[in-house]
């Protein structure tokens, strides 16, 4: 009786050691990001201008100018680590990366899972990729159509279930694209800034972005979740703040070929210091 | 009872996040996962009857006479077995998929008549196939060259001979390496997800897309419904195997 009284009071003492520590800081990640001398981002490889691979296999993009600033910042080295949009929570979870970047919507549920830390560094909508000749207007067309999309995109279920869309969702950007152009179906549903990146880029002369831009919603990144009240959750809030304050993320919008979006034009007028002329 | 159930999952989602059971209690999550199921038994159905009808008219084939069919058969087992399930269906659906016929129901969509679901029926058959030639072609010659030549003394001619002699006796042999085949065949059809073909997995992942809580519990469906279709499968195998004994023979 005494030893299972002991091993009970061992337990108890051991679960209230545990969420005690839970409710403090560890600071694990970040910890572990300066004794290693470098930090692990997980971004994008298939979302230009946000984040790809140029022709000579680098990770390039806006997202990766982000990381590597807030890497100078931390004073530790860059390491990019490629992830979908199926996983990159996954990875964060697990620990494979310290931070994602990774063109990922601000959502409610996906709070529950990653440490998510304003101010939001960019935002978008959802459209259509579609071709000039269906001379689409309105999203009701896509009712009982088959319309392709990508895994992992939240406005899916929303075209889905509004509309009546028959959503084809491919495992990545490519084959849906490819879907598209091989003509077996009538768009592709995604981000507008993405979209509107495509038809820049000259290689969807006979497409358009026809309809009213959609469900805009605000991007984050993400730090692990234990940490979004504490050192890096904190010092990643303050990077954004300052992307926004100096201009730093209207200058890379301009770098890569964005469209100016209102959202972050706004933004930067609304932290701007009030000192400054 | 039902509304019990319900709140129980609802409860374990609020008091455990990482397992949100959405689909006990939102009515469109269990149509994907049952929609999902369905997808995949057609799929395994299908293409485990084509696969072993495959198998047997190509080891037939490798019997031939003419150079030319042997060779035939060669080149494909050689291209089906020696590269990936995943690639095949890739290029099966997007290279081979250009050449099909279409046709148009408003003059710009180009439908192809065979679908991502017809493709991979098509891609994972003739791959599963290629292995199951093998598998008959060992159980063949595993039949002793007596045996055909006492048929073929009482007047069987070579199709006859395979027909009636050969292949029941080869297809006692070959059905324990046919069962590993199969059941790898069925966990296969996963990979069909890579052309939009709305299986279990490329259901359970949509899920979890949308409900990011619910991935272990959709990796737990993934495991209980794969485990109880290959369950089936090799039971009825198992019972195949047994119907078909011949006391004495190949024991």
């Amino acid at each position: 009786m005494k030893t299972v009284l002991a091993a009970t009071t061992a337990l108890m003492t051991c679960f209230s050691a545990v969420s005690a520590t839970a409710a403090e800081c560890s600071n694990e990640a970040w910890n572990r990001v300066m004794e290693r001398g470098s930090i692990i981002v997980g971004v994008k490889a298939d979302y230009k201008p946000w984040g790809y691979r140029s022709t000579d296999g680098e990770l390039v993009g806006m997202e990766i100018d982000m990381a590597k600033d807030v890497a100078d910042k931390m004073g530790v080295e860059l390491e990019l680590v490629p992830v979908q949009s199926s996983n990159r929570m996954q990875f964060l979870e697990q620990g494979k990366i310290d931070l994602m970047i990774a063109t990922m919507s601000d959502r409610a549920d996906r709070r529950e899972i990653v440490g998510i830390v304003g101010p939001n560094y960019y935002t978008s909508g959802t459209n259509l990729l579609a071709p000039k000749p269906l001379k689409l207007t309105d999203w009701e067309q896509l009712r009982d159509k088959p319309v392709c999309g990508k895994q992992g995109a939240f406005y899916n279920q929303i075209v889905e279930e509004r509309y009546g869309a028959k959503i084809i969702a491919f495992a990545g950007n490519a084959e849906a694209k490819q879907a598209l152009r091989d003509k077996k179906c009538i768009g592709f549903v995604y981000d507008d800034s993405s979209i509107m990146a495509d038809l820049a880029s000259g290689d969807w002369d006979e497409f358009e972005m026809p309809m009213k831009t959609e469900d805009d919603n605000p991007w984050a990144l993400a730090v692990p979740k234990d940490e979004r009240n504490c050192v890096f959750g904190r010092f990643m809030s303050g990077m954004q703040y300052n992307w926004h304050k100096d201009g730093t993320l209207v200058e890379l919008e301009k770098k890569w070929g964005i469209q100016p979006t209102a959202y972050l034009a706004g933004q930067q007028d609304r932290f701007k210091d009030w000192l400054s002329k | 009872m039902l509304d019990a159930v319900q709140e129980f999952f609802r409860q374990l989602a609020t008091d455990y996040p990482t397992w949100n059971f959405v689909f006990f209690y939102e009515d469109r999550q269990w149509d994907k996962v049952v929609s999902g199921l369905w997808m995949t038994i057609k799929l395994s159905v299908i293409c485990v009857v084509f696969s072993v009808v495959i198998g047997i008219v190509g080891a037939a084939m490798q019997r031939a006479r003419s150079r030319f069919i042997r060779g035939i058969v060669q080149a494909y087992i050689q291209f089906f077995r020696n590269t990936p399930p995943f690639v095949q269906l890739l290029f099966f659906y997007f290279a081979l998929g250009a050449f099909t016929p279409t046709y148009s129901p408003d003059g710009w969509l180009e439908v192809p008549i065979i679908s991502n679901v017809g493709w991979a029926i098509i891609s994972l058959s003739f791959f599963a196939g290629a292995f199951n030639v093998e598998i008959f072609r060992a159980g063949v010659e595993a039949v002793p060259q007596s045996t055909q030549e006492a048929s073929e003394a009482l007047g069987f001619t070579r199709l006859q001979t395979f027909a009636y002699v050969v292949l029941p006796l080869a297809l006692r042999v070959s059905i324990p390496s046919l069962n590993n085949n199969l059941v790898n065949l069925v966990k296969t059809t996963t990979q069909a997800f890579v052309i939009a073909v709305p299986e279990l997995l490329y259901q359970s992942i949509t899920i979890w897309n949308d409900f990011p809580s619910a991935q272990n519990p959709m990796m737990l469906v993934l495991f209980v419904s794969y485990l109880a279709l290959v369950g089936i499968l090799v039971l009825g195998m198992n019972k195949w195997e047994r119907v078909m004994r011949i006391p004495g023979y190949g024991a």
